[in-house]
């Protein structure tokens, strides 16, 4: 449930819709976000949804925080909407040289490569938000036993296609760019493609994904690659 | 005779330190990761275009401390510089230093060098033409971090040539008296985190002093100065953010979201520069002073309505 909205500055409203970090409450997040799009109310020009907040950025010219915070809190979200989540396979190879953090993770997790992989591919992940960096998905939860932090030193570069995890998270870097995520493989697929700028991403947020573990073979004869 | 050229174009002889094309920026990408992007000082992008009867959002090129050196070849079409920049017009037998806010003419083989922004850091350079670019999102504006936009997403260098396509046909010369403010006082609302902070650390950040980092650019400003000491937690979930927004990391050195920004952070927002300070935030050079001040948000309403009346203003002017 929306619980509260405040403003975030003079040009966006923050919709909190609680502590809690789940399934659940990132639903009723992406409603809003999705309910909020089909409006196109004027003057928002922008919308992020997270784990459990939204914020909506709106351009001061045109209107101001109690005319969008009165058409949010008065906005009928029980219509039908229009559901096109989709279900996603992905191919990610654990092999050397993609693993990057495959004797971190063993050691951290006290577990063999061999269980932490078991782990993870054995489940369907839910995209909770995409950002950060363009259309980079950020995917839940892992298995209890497969969460740890941050790496201390964040990488300078992780490589394009790297999947990571942390804490209850995994996500995917579109392109090489600064990280911290614990790197345990690489998808071949392009996972942000700005060359379809209708639909760019390919994971959005309340997609399911499943992982699929292939071998570096497959990966090199890959199509995105 | 009259020589018909068939193309029109600039040629770079210096990039600068960091050139791109911008526009208004992009809307409605937030949710994907893409940013804002755009023109880092509105008003000057305006001013610019409007000099060279361009329509107002028109693509300029937008340069950081050194600009580019250009030579042009082609009909004869009008330009002008906007910001608070030192620059030089070549043409065939003398060299002139060019004035901010006035239009010139340039004419085959002309060149012009943007030797540098004084104590600011951005500058425009517009040219009274259309210039030919890549649109993404329906914005030419260039994003180094994600290689988006024209110019395969990368900064202007020398050898590359900035191709025109159709040069405007009015060619009056316009210029307006404009004077860049350079006030280091940046207000600001409180943050949604803003109880994340220490009674002494809020006072530090509304009462005292910060530099300007030089580990700034079109993605953030970094601020170096007494730490501000969070009692709460050194992180948040991530979520989204928006421009002006400042971050406290665990260090206690502020960052303030700009242009470029990540679409989504996880440390604490102690507090957002209001929408009437952004354009002259972004021309604190490294090593300028800010203090912030705190605002309500109805007067940063308030305040914003008289910056724009002001901006209409000045453009009615020329």
């Amino acid at each position: 449930m929306l619980k509260n909205i405040s403003n975030l500055g003079d040009a966006a409203l923050y919709c909190d819709f609680g502590i809690q970090v789940n399934k659940a409450t990132n639903l009723e997040v992406i409603k809003y976000f999705n309910t909020i799009r089909e409006k196109k109310i004027k003057g928002i020009n922008n919308l992020t949804p997270s784990y459990n907040k939204l914020i909506i950025s709106f351009d001061l010219r045109v209107t101001n925080f109690s005319e969008i915070k009165n058409k949010i809190e008065n906005l009928d979200t029980t219509i039908e909407q229009n559901k096109n989540n989709k279900k996603i396979e992905l191919p990610v190879c654990c092999e050397e040289n993609f693993a990057l953090d495959k004797s971190r993770l063993e050691k951290k997790l006290n577990l063999s490569y061999q269980e932490i992989l078991t782990k993870f591919f054995d489940k369907e992940y839910f995209c909770y938000m995409t950002g950060f960096i363009a259309g980079m998905p950020f995917l839940g939860d892992i298995d209890e036993n497969l969460r740890t932090q941050r790496l201390e030193t964040p990488r300078v570069k992780v490589p394009q296609g790297s999947v990571g995890i942390t804490e209850q998270f995994a996500n995917i870097y579109t392109f090489d760019s600064p990280g911290g995520w614990n790197i345990i493989g690489n998808t071949p697929l392009k996972v942000f493609d700005d060359s379809k700028e209708r639909d760019p991403n390919l994971i959005n947020p309340g997609d399911t994904i499943v992982f699929k573990k292939i071998s570096r073979q497959e990966y090199e004869s890959s199509n995105d690659k | 005779m009259r020589v018909v050229m068939t193309s029109n174009y600039f040629e770079i002889l210096r990039g600068g330190i960091n050139t791109t094309f911008q526009d208004k920026g992009r809307e409605n990408l937030y949710h994907i990761g893409i940013p804002f992007s755009g023109v880092m000082d509105n008003r000057n992008f305006l001013l610019a275009n409007k000099l060279v009867g361009n329509h107002l959002t028109a693509p300029v090129i937008e340069f950081a401390y050194q600009g580019p050196h250009l030579k042009y070849t082609g009909d004869q079409l009008n330009f002008v510089v906007t910001g608070d920049v030192i620059f030089k017009i070549k043409k065939k037998d003398y060299e002139i230093d060019g004035d901010c806010y006035h239009s010139y003419h340039i004419e085959n083989g002309d060149e012009i060098n943007i030797i540098s922004t004084n104590k600011s850091v951005y500058g425009y350079f517009a040219i009274g033409s259309e210039i030919d670019l890549k649109f993404q999102w329906n914005s030419c504006s260039i994003n180094t971090k994600a290689n988006i936009g024209s110019n395969n997403g990368k900064k202007l260098n020398s050898g590359q040539k900035i191709k025109l396509l159709k040069i405007n046909s009015d060619k009056t010369l316009k210029k307006v008296n404009y004077i860049n403010s350079k006030i280091e006082n940046i207000r600001v609302i409180k943050g949604t985190n803003f109880d994340y902070f220490s009674d002494e650390g809020k006072k530090i950040f509304l009462e005292k002093e910060f530099i300007v980092s030089k580990l700034s650019d079109r993605m953030g400003m970094r601020l170096e100065g007494p730490k501000i000491e969070n009692v709460v937690n050194t992180n948040i979930k991530s979520e989204g953010l928006v421009k002006g927004v400042i971050q406290v990391p665990a260090d206690g050195n502020p960052i303030i979201m700009l242009s470029d920004h990540g679409t989504i952070g996880g440390y604490p927002k102690i507090g957002v520069v209001v929408s009437v300070d952004y354009d002259r935030l972004v021309q604190l050079a490294p090593g300028s002073k800010v203090k912030f001040q705190e605002i309500e948000l109805s007067d940063a309403e308030t305040l914003f309505k008289l910056y724009e009346m002001e901006t209409k203003n000045l453009l009615n002017q020329i």
